[in-house]
């Protein structure tokens, strides 16, 4: 930093990721404000602040504030104190396990007044820039050994903790580090194995362990055929192969001991083994409804009949993406769905640019956690993935999720431009 | 290795796009290419309502109300839009078995699963409070308002009909309709359904998750207000129907009286009668029965227009035209009555002797005279060939008053009456009749009956010299002044105007000198003619009819009041109450209220 210049921290900034994150914020201020408009009192007072729209312009206007405080710190002070903050928010999310406030089932948020904090949402970038740190330390031959231990290791101290606050969407959130791991060079097989386990996973849910197992021993038994000549390769196989039927039963288990009753009743129903209308697809039909519903150009805005008049819940925060489909219709689906993806690729592209590796540990640690939402969260309002409870970066509603995406992606445009 | 592991750069950005693509692909297939999702989103949050008009008021020739509309309160339910809610609750607030429940909802499947229909009808008002804040608890329902008729004044309730549930029948045929709507069953509810009825209305409105209604959709652009159905005017004259009834009072019997020139009904009473507001909304089911069941009254039995009675002498008066028309007399014609009709075996007995000519025999309703005159209308061989053209010719005449066939106006229920054709007396007599075989038919009696508004109506027709105008008991539609254009024809009748004056004569002779002299009416000169017709099961029923004034009719009138002996003594002095009380003005009419008060209160 020169010392003799006038400091400015909006000089050499990506202007790009800074133009999709106002609109992506911008338009999720809107859907907001669209799902809690009541046809009946036309209040007009956007500053309203019994209400999501009039609290979420706070929320916007104090992320902005922290976004140009993200960016008035140097690149240096992030690197430096990394591991600092990541053990700060493992402390705080520890504390919340045992004196936590529950909303919705999980025990996840802190109370101040009237308003309530999930710390989870800064573990994110706590977790990405301890894990930049931590790979772009230099190794000893020994540390490179334990270094992939060491890495999932620092994923998995957020996820126990967040499993103990019962917020499982959460927590299946840190599983995404595994690009960034893959593109640090974790094994191909490794990667493999992992999507594998989240496929698994989802499969569980969606289908039934059955299929799950089916599905593994099938893949197993093609293997085993192709490789009968390979001892070496067919006792692998065998030990992923038991590996595989492990851990899906263990999903089972997680299912039974872990997950809420209300998490269970909407997984059931997309396994079909419930068809209550009323109970658990409820949701997931209502979202579906009002997205289909919005056909080509949408029905123009406020004019959702499905989120206007409550069809679907949660529809400011995790079913944001509802407001925009059922009002703007497969148009605004396309604009939100490419926002996102311009937003990612800019930041890989960004990344692989950069010449201190650190920025680029923390860009793909930055662009996996936006994906994973991002894609999560618009698979659930669709039906294609189980619904898993967290936000939508940067358009739900609530000042956790805001704050937390917004220190993410400015701590990867402040150290980009370093 | 190093250029291996950049590789992935590509190999991530290949999974996100390929995921992102995925997303894109199933927005697109539920967005533009399955329609389903937007018929399930309008069943979810649309509402469509069907907005009932008022119907139509009915107002009495002085703008008296007769007929006006209540709220009421309908449960509706629509059968795609439940969900699973507690039966027993709603049990509960409605008062009805699970069973009754389970069985109006299957109805309501069975009709339309989209379509709201009516769950429980008219609820109380206490009902329709606590079902309306416990509404949310039962998704598929809501409340609906509708009107029910409500008459002021407990008269006149055989006309009016009544309004009910559209049947199954009409529901398949007419797609106005739909289940549960109302529709008027008979009188003059049914024969101006189209009028009364208006346009019903629709209104499309939002609907929430919690079943409450949440305003209009896009602002209303597609509801329309619902138009009142349109208010008619009777031709009946409220005042004079409530003292023809009082007159009456509740002694069974009926009266009609009608303005001649118009063919208006100015009062038309069916003793006993009923409470109409008895058959209305939810009691009607059972009120009715009630009704139904009171086989000794009989009040559901419209009297004026169902009953056939023997017209008794007053149907001399047709006779004496015919022959008058047939040329079988003249008003000189006279014969010498010694106590009877007798030919052979053959004796009509007559309470009265001497010389009549048709004004006297009118006067003192001598049998011998009619059954002479019909006999001779009916040998008339110069004339007729044989007795069947003879007896067809005065069968023709006799329809073409109105008798043995029906007016067909905006009244229900309706009976012919009986005038039996030639045909009829060839198979009983094997083809050997002649006049004297139905001879009592010359004075009324025998095998002719008619209704209480056919006797009226022939009253009508003597009055106006020989035409009549359908009677009818509404006058005017949508404005006091807009005629009812549907009953303004004039039917001549095949009698010429020149033969009525010597029969109008002699039924003035009947008020002045005659059969009804004591129910003569100062300063009006009236015409009429008393009667006693032949009851087989108990006492005779007394029998008046007449019109006045007799140079401008304003009135023609029958009254018959059942089991009360001879027409002089019980139905003239209330003929002439009526047309006193219609004709007199103001001050007199209420003198007249409390003469009638009074002696009833003896």
């Amino acid at each position: 930093m020169r010392r003799d210049t006038k400091f400015n921290i909006s000089k050499g900034i990506d202007t790009q990721l800074v133009i999709i994150y106002l609109v992506l914020v911008i338009i999720g201020w809107f859907a907001i404000y669209s799902s809690s408009y009541n046809p009946e009192i036309h209040s007009t007072n956007i500053f309203d602040l019994s209400k999501n729209y009039g609290k979420q312009l706070i929320w916007i206007a104090s992320a902005f504030v922290l976004a140009i405080v993200v960016l008035s710190f140097e690149s240096r002070h992030y690197m430096h104190f990394a591991y600092h903050i990541y053990i700060f928010f493992l402390l705080i999310m520890l504390i919340v396990v045992f004196v936590g406030t529950e909303i919705s089932g999980a025990k996840a948020w802190i109370k101040i007044g009237n308003y309530s904090i999930q710390p989870t949402e800064f573990a994110k970038f706590a977790t990405a820039l301890a894990l930049a740190k931590f790979f772009n330390e230099g190794k000893t031959q020994s540390q490179k050994r334990y270094m992939w231990l060491t890495a999932f290791g620092m994923i998995f101290i957020p996820i126990i903790i967040i499993i103990f606050q019962k917020d499982a969407g959460s927590a299946l959130v840190f599983l995404s580090f595994i690009i960034l791991f893959y593109r640090e060079g974790l094994s191909g097989n490794i990667f493999l194995i992992a999507v594998t386990a989240f496929i698994l996973f989802l499969l569980t849910f969606m289908l039934n362990e059955l299929y799950a197992i089916a599905i593994s021993t099938s893949i197993f038994l093609i293997f085993w055929i192709i490789n009968r000549k390979k001892k070496k390769k067919l006792i692998r196989n065998a030990i992923i192969y038991g590996c595989a039927l492990l851990f899906i039963f263990s999903i089972d288990i997680i299912y039974d001991k872990t997950l809420q009753p209300h998490q269970k009743m909407r997984i059931d129903t997309i396994l079909g083994k419930t068809s209550d209308p009323q109970g658990a697809d409820f949701n997931l039909n209502q979202s579906k409804i009002a997205i289909g519903s919005g056909g080509l150009w949408g029905k123009g805005y406020l004019n959702g009949t499905q989120t206007k008049l409550n069809f679907v819940p949660e529809q400011s925060t995790d079913f944001i993406f509802c407001s925009i489909g059922e009002e703007f219709g497969f148009l605004g689906s396309l604009v939100i769905l490419s926002l996102f993806t311009a937003l990612i690729y800019r930041i890989l592209f960004l990344s692989e640019q950069h010449r201190n590796p650190f920025v680029r540990y923390y860009g793909y640690g930055v662009a996996s956690i936006i994906f994973f939402h991002f894609i999560i969260n618009i698979g659930m309002t669709i039906g294609l993935v189980p619904i898993i409870g967290i936000p939508l970066p940067f358009l739900s509603y609530g000042g956790s999720s805001l704050w937390g995406f917004t220190i993410l992606l400015f701590i990867f445009i402040r150290l980009n431009n370093s | 290795m190093e250029n291996l592991i950049k590789k992935r750069y590509y190999v991530i950005l290949f999974i996100i796009f390929g995921l992102v693509a995925i997303c894109l692909i199933r927005l697109f297939h539920i967005q533009i290419l399955d329609p389903s999702y937007k018929k399930h989103a309008e069943q979810n949050a649309l509402r469509h309502l069907t907005e009932h008009p008022e119907r139509g008021l009915i107002y009495d020739r002085n703008d008296s109300l007769l007929v006006y509309n209540e709220v009421a309160y309908d449960l509706m339910i629509v059968p795609n839009e439940l969900r699973t809610f507690d039966t027993n609750d709603l049990c509960r607030i409605l008062d009805i078995d699970k069973e009754i429940l389970l069985k109006r909802i299957e109805k309501a499947k069975a009709y339309s699963m989209l379509i709201p229909t009516i769950f429980e009808q008219q609820m109380s008002k206490e009902d329709y409070g606590y079902v309306e804040e416990k509404l949310y608890k039962f998704p598929g329902f809501f409340v609906q308002n509708r009107t029910l008729r409500s008459y002021p004044h407990p008269v006149a309730a055989h006309i009016f009909g009544y309004v009910g549930e559209v049947s199954q029948k009409i529901l398949d045929n007419d797609p106005y309709y739909q289940l549960g709507d109302y529709i008027g069953i008979s009188g003059i509810e049914k024969a101006y359904e189209p009028e009364l009825r208006g346009v019903k209305g629709k209104r499309v409105v939002l609907v929430d998750v919690h079943n409450r209604e949440r305003g209009s959709y896009n602002d209303g652009e597609l509801d329309q207000a619902p138009v009142a159905g349109t208010d008619l005017w009777s031709s009946i004259d409220l005042r004079l129907q409530i003292y023809a009834e009082r007159l009456l009072n509740e002694r069974s019997g009926s009266i009609v009286a009608i303005e001649p020139a118009t063919g208006e009904i100015l009062c038309i009473v069916s003793s006993p009668s009923y409470d109409p507001n008895l058959l209305v909304g939810k009691a009607r089911g059972k009120n009715y029965r009630l009704l139904q069941e009171d086989k000794k009254k009989n009040p559901l039995f419209n009297r004026a227009l169902s009953a056939m009675y023997p017209p008794g002498s007053t149907f001399k008066l047709a006779n004496a035209l015919i022959a008058l028309q047939e040329g079988i007399i003249t008003p000189s014609t006279s014969y010498f009555c010694p106590h009877g009709y007798i030919v052979g075996n053959l004796t009509v007995k007559c309470y009265h002797t001497g010389t009549v000519d048709l004004t006297s025999a009118i006067q003192v309703s001598c049998n011998n005279y009619f059954c002479r005159i019909f006999y001779n209308t009916l040998s008339n061989r110069t004339k007729f060939p044989s007795i069947q053209e003879a007896y067809n010719t005065w069968k023709k005449h006799i329809n073409d008053f109105g008798f043995g066939q029906k007016f067909e106006s905006d009244l229900p229920y309706e009976t012919r009456g009986i005038i039996p054709s030639s045909d009829y007396f060839d198979k009983i007599y094997h083809k050997s009749w002649n006049g004297n075989t139905v001879i009592s038919m010359g004075i009324g009696q025998g095998e002719v009956a008619t209704t209480p508004i056919q006797m009226a109506n022939f009253m009508a027709i003597i009055a106006n010299r020989g035409y009549y105008i359908k009677p009818h008991v509404i006058r005017a539609i949508g404005k006091k002044n807009n005629p009812n254009h549907r009953y303004t024809e004039k039917h001549y009748c095949s009698i010429e105007a020149k033969h009525y004056a010597a029969v109008i004569k002699g039924m003035e002779q009947v008020m002045v000198a005659g059969t009804a002299r004591r129910s003569k009416i100062e300063g009006i000169r009236m015409a009429g003619k008393t009667g006693t017709a032949q009851n087989p099961h108990g006492m005779d029923h007394a029998v008046f009819a007449g019109f006045a004034p007799i140079d401008n009719p304003k009135i023609a009138i029958f009254v018959l009041v059942e089991n009360a002996g001879g027409g002089g003594a019980v139905a003239a002095p209330i003929a002439s109450s009526i047309i006193e009380y219609y004709l007199k003005d103001e001050t007199k009419k209420e003198e007249l209220e409390n003469k009638l008060n009074d002696s009833l209160k003896k």
